[in-house]
């Protein structure tokens, strides 16, 4: 049996090995609450700071209090857009999101409209890019609350994030910005790109699952989503998951350091997949060609479903995701494949590979000709 | 019982090498359902002979339990007497492939749904032919 290549990291992330042997040094994590101030207590409070530091130094923000601690981007999505609209609700009941955000953005802004919010999604173009003019015109001084992912995770195209910034800022908004696909891959300056909120997923930086992280820029009022005790600023209360934060603390941190030279490793191998799979016939590439994500690559198949794509690659031993309707639990197809302007039919036949440390030039032959492989055999079945 | 996870070893088998593909010319029965947009689409033919099913073949576009169903409603229907194969369904089918995901019991199991279409279509000509 030939190994296996894993390329679905957007998925789900390995732990990255220097995140593993920095866990190793608490091999039965901590054993006091932070909340105490014993001994116990104290070492944990002082774990959780420094991964405070360590995960604000990697997206720039300078306050390191300015970072809470989640149960992962979902939550962290979730106390942002909720969080920020129901405090501000006073402003106006407005709130903006692209047409292409995660579902766990897109859920919470269509919730807000059981509580008498207004919701509007800016389209984007073919390739992923949010609509600069309709976000202008979106966006109004009643509009509590805008979200615009700073990349996004099944097409890997890269938004303009300073230009909506700038745009949301104008209008005197607030700009939440999921940085889970984007983050530890790209660099990320909250100060600079002028953002409000950012979502960070420890997962995603190479770092364990259940944890997660909101970036909540000084002075920007949030309320509570849950209620309990007073942790984390009244905004994630119940007892922090000390180790698992402490280890996304570290999972940042190597991101940070590591990113320069990782990113153009990875952008090489992503470029040598693309260049092989585009050769296939009738297969596309989706989202930006050059504005993307350098881990990122994802591709339509004219004809075939992608289920049965993840399915024939699986048995040829790679793991890809795939956008088809078959594999989520609406059995819709994509939301994001229909906004950049592609048919039902179309959107069902795509492959979505997600590049990772362990990942290598080497391997990129193998998947090709699975790849290929795969889509010859599907197309031989298919009535179309 | 708890929910399968995945897919039989008996669906991975008729998904990786599925019996009977391919197209019938001038078939006696043509049946289709689904559709695109909804990711799945298939076809079967039939050839009929003393009203039992001599040649059964299929296409389909979709998931790999809509392929696997399928390759093994035409397993099931060849030989058998238009009666019989109108009996088959898609429960039947899903039992001979050892099972299928729950969220896969109602969406992709078409096939049955495909055979008795072209079981129709053939009767249908019949009945033409025999007033014509």
């Amino acid at each position: 049996m030939k190994e296996r290549i894993y390329l679905d990291h957007a998925a789900a992330m390995p732990v990255h090995p220097g995140v593993a042997r920095f866990a190793r040094q608490f091999p039965t994590g901590f054993a006091g609450n932070p909340s105490t101030i014993y001994q116990e207590g104290l070492a944990a409070q002082e774990a959780i700071a420094r991964a405070r530091e360590k995960v604000a130094a990697l997206i720039g923000a300078s306050a390191p209090d300015s970072i809470i601690f989640t149960g992962g981007a979902t939550e962290s999505n979730n106390i942002a857009i909720r969080g920020t609209a129901l405090r501000n609700r006073k402003i106006g009941k407005r709130v903006v999101a692209s047409a292409i955000e995660h579902i766990s953005v897109l859920n919470p802004v269509k919730d807000l409209q059981k509580s008498g919010f207004d919701l509007t999604l800016v389209p984007v173009d073919r390739y992923g890019m949010i609509d600069l003019d309709a976000l202008g015109a979106a966006v109004t001084p009643e509009t509590v609350i805008t979200s615009v992912h700073y990349a996004n995770n099944e097409i890997g195209t890269i938004e303009p994030i300073r230009e909506v910034a700038e745009i949301v800022h104008d209008r005197g908004g607030l700009l939440h910005v999921d940085a889970t696909d984007a983050a530890g891959r790209i660099p990320i300056d909250v100060e600079r790109d002028g953002i409000d909120l950012a979502t960070l997923s420890s997962n995603q930086l190479g770092g364990p699952d259940g944890v997660g992280a909101l970036y909540i820029r000084p002075g920007v009022r949030v309320q509570p989503v849950i209620v309990g005790g007073g942790q984390e600023r009244g905004l994630r209360p119940g007892t922090e998951n000390v180790f698992g934060i402490a280890c996304m603390g570290e999972a940042a941190r190597l991101a940070k350091e590591e990113m320069p030279e990782e990113s153009e490793r990875l952008r090489a191998i992503r470029d040598r997949l693309i260049a092989g799979i585009t050769g296939i016939e009738e297969a596309y590439l989706t989202g930006h060609p050059a504005e993307r994500l350098p881990h990122h690559a994802s591709f339509r198949f004219a004809r075939i479903e992608g289920e049965s794509i993840q399915l024939a690659m699986n048995m040829l031993g790679i793991a890809v995701a795939t956008g088809s309707a078959c594999t989520s639990r609406t059995l819709e197809a994509s939301h994001v494949l229909l906004a950049i302007g592609l048919a039902h039919d179309e959107a069902h036949g795509s492959m979505v590979a997600t590049l990772g440390r362990r990942n290598s030039l080497d391997e990129v032959s193998r998947v090709v000709s699975a790849t290929r492989e795969t889509v010859k055999r599907l197309r031989a079945i298919t009535p179309l | 019982m708890a929910d399968q996870i995945g897919y039989s070893q008996k669906v991975m088998e008729h998904f990786m090498n599925p019996h009977n593909v391919g197209v019938i010319e001038n078939p006696d029965g043509y049946g289709k359902v689904g559709n695109p947009v909804c990711g799945d689409l298939m076809e079967i033919f039939i050839r009929v002979r003393d009203d039992v099913i001599e040649d059964i073949r299929f296409r389909t576009f979709g998931c790999g339990s809509a392929i696997a169903t399928s390759s093994m409603v035409t397993d099931l229907a060849k030989g058998k007497t238009l009666e019989e194969a109108m009996k088959i369904t898609r429960d039947d089918v899903a039992t001979e492939l050892e099972g299928l995901p729950p969220r896969k019991m109602h969406c992709s199991n078409l096939a049955a749904d495909a055979l008795h279409a072209a079981i129709q279509d053939f009767r249908e000509k019949q009945k033409k032919e025999a007033t014509g």
